[in-house]
């Protein structure tokens, strides 16, 4: 296996759109290979990652329309990944496969997603659709209630009292907000407080509407080379170190879902392909769609102990300029969440952060940054590790 | 022999022993285990040799939330409970909570022994067949 870079990356402001997944798709793309000094046709493959665009603009196999609308010609393959929520790394972990193996030498992966496009109800019924259809969707189990149901497992396990667990968990919503105001593309860039994250109404029980992150239109892309090409097309390449990816069994399968099966195997996996540990990590983009799934991978992943990362969002460890910042970005809480595009806007922010680009949100001095994409019930995961 | 695989408990018979009131699931040859809801194969031991069982539909309540915000196709339902929960057997099933006032379900539902049953769902859009939905009725 030979030595893997990004090089380019791109992403559209995140938020409410009326352009198509495709004309998203197509800006975040070509953003991506102007920046990799590199005409679109040098793009041999395009791993094209989307979830609902059959249910958002009854559009199927985007991927193939995706590369012709940015200029690759007819010899390019398109691929269109599926991992739920994790989509956009699947596509990411499979492109930085294909460059590893050498079939090809510069390659773009990404994703797109017009989720507003769904409304409110079609949208709570496709993404309860990543959910076991046969056994569990049934019930009327929507994705905040799967991890409402986390929520009262882990107070539970670890006897925390449920009121102090939903403090330290907006703590996060707070967080990330506040990290999102340094985010010029990120939905919102407004500061919220821990009071209002609290007072807001009850999504599922006991979730309430600021602890849940939004549904977002977006893309982004990014142009992964090996070694010696992306040498020459940019100043500072970043190294992909690491990729692992995991699939998870059905919630009730799973059994105590606070700890997660594949993610545990995923980042595994990615850590020892990289060579390094939880604790070499300086920052990382994780998968935050509500602000108990923050808790909870900040144990899958090793960062910390099961059952004591609360404490350490209570101490602040997790802000930009804590021991390990979580979501400079806002994450998908703040930055917002087109299931089909965050996992490359994880990567975008993590090649941005480890070249300090960043600017007010930037982590000095960090070396190595890791992303981790959740899809589905924990169904699908990918953790991919950075370094520079 | 022949080399062809089959499945000793589809959905749809699972679905028909839910109808009937019996929760069924499969008891492992190998290695004695129950695999519940049913899949092709042990879900310990992945073994293919497994027999179909009723079970005791007696379960314990592990965790649960009150839905608000449903999918389309279940407003007529809202709100509603659902919760994740233990078979005496081993497995876990996920499952309509029934017979509680969802506004006044606490914390304290959790290690509540529960009966699980079956439930025809709202008529959904992409749901083939006739679907049914495990139930736990609080006992």
């Amino acid at each position: 296996m030979r030595k893997v870079c990004v090089a380019g990356v791109g992403m559209t402001k995140f938020g409410v759109s009326e352009k198509s997944c495709i004309e998203l798709f197509a800006e975040a793309a070509l953003e991506a290979v102007n920046a990799s000094n590199i005409k679109v046709t040098d793009i041999q493959s395009v791993h094209f990652g989307n979830v609902f665009g059959d249910f958002e603009e009854g559009q199927a196999v985007m991927g193939s329309f995706a590369a012709r609308e940015i200029g690759c010609p007819p010899s390019t393959p398109a691929l269109r990944y599926e991992g739920a929520c994790a989509t956009a790394s699947v596509a990411i972990r499979d492109a930085f496969i294909a460059v590893a193996s050498g079939l090809y030498d510069v390659v773009l992966a990404g994703g797109t997603e017009r989720c507003m496009a769904m409304g409110t109800p079609l949208a709570t019924r496709t993404f309860a659709m990543c959910t076991e259809g046969k056994y569990e969707s049934y019930t009327g189990i929507t994705f905040p209630g799967v991890f409402a149901m986390m929520t009262h497992l882990y107070a539970k396990k670890y006897n925390i009292p449920l009121a102090k667990l939903k403090e330290r968990m907006a703590m996060v919503a707070v967080k990330n907000h506040y990290h999102g105001t340094m985010n010029p593309l990120a939905q919102f860039q407004k500061e919220i407080t821990a009071a209002s994250v609290l007072k807001g109404f009850m999504v599922c029980d006991p979730l309430q509407l600021l602890d849940c992150c939004p549904f977002t239109d977006g893309a982004a892309a990014i142009v992964i080379a090996s070694e010696e090409k992306a040498k020459k097309m940019v100043e500072k390449p970043v190294y992909i170190l690491g990729a692992g990816q995991g699939s998870g069994a059905p919630l009730f399968r799973q059994k105590d879902i606070t700890v997660h099966e594949a993610r545990i195997a995923a980042s595994k996996k990615a850590y020892e392909m990289a060579g390094v540990g939880p604790k070499d990590i300086d920052v990382a983009e994780v998968h935050d769609c509500f602000t108990i799934a923050e808790i909870a991978l900040m144990e899958n992943l090793g960062f910390y102990d099961f059952g004591t990362a609360s404490e350490a969002v209570e101490r602040g460890e997790s802000k930009i300029g804590g021991k390990l910042p979580l979501n400079p970005s806002g994450g998908l809480k703040a930055k917002g969440h087109p299931i089909g595009a965050t996992g490359a806007a994880q990567a975008y922010e993590i090649v941005k952060q480890l070249r300090g680009e960043c600017g007010a949100r930037q982590v000095e001095g960090a070396k190595i940054g890791m992303t981790d994409t959740l899809g589905g019930d924990a169904t699908t995961v990918v953790d991919i590790i950075y370094g520079i | 022999m022949s080399s062809s695989v089959t499945y000793k408990l589809t959905h749809k018979m699972f679905y028909e022993g839910l109808k009937e009131g019996k929760l069924l699931g499969l008891k492992c040859n190998s290695c004695n285990t129950y695999t519940c809801p049913p899949k092709i194969n042990c879900a310990q031991c992945n073994s293919l040799d497994m027999d179909i069982v009723e079970l005791n539909g007696k379960a314990e309540i592990k965790t649960f939330t009150v839905v608000r915000v449903c999918p389309e196709g279940f407003e007529g339902e809202l709100p509603y409970v659902v919760a994740l929960a233990e078979l005496e057997e081993g497995p876990w099933v996920c499952g309509r909570v029934v017979g509680v006032d969802p506004d006044k379900v606490t914390m304290d539902i959790i290690g509540k022994k529960a009966t699980v049953g079956g439930k025809i769902p709202p008529k959904l859009s992409y749901a083939p067949g006739e679907p049914m939905a495990i139930t736990l009725k609080i006992s």
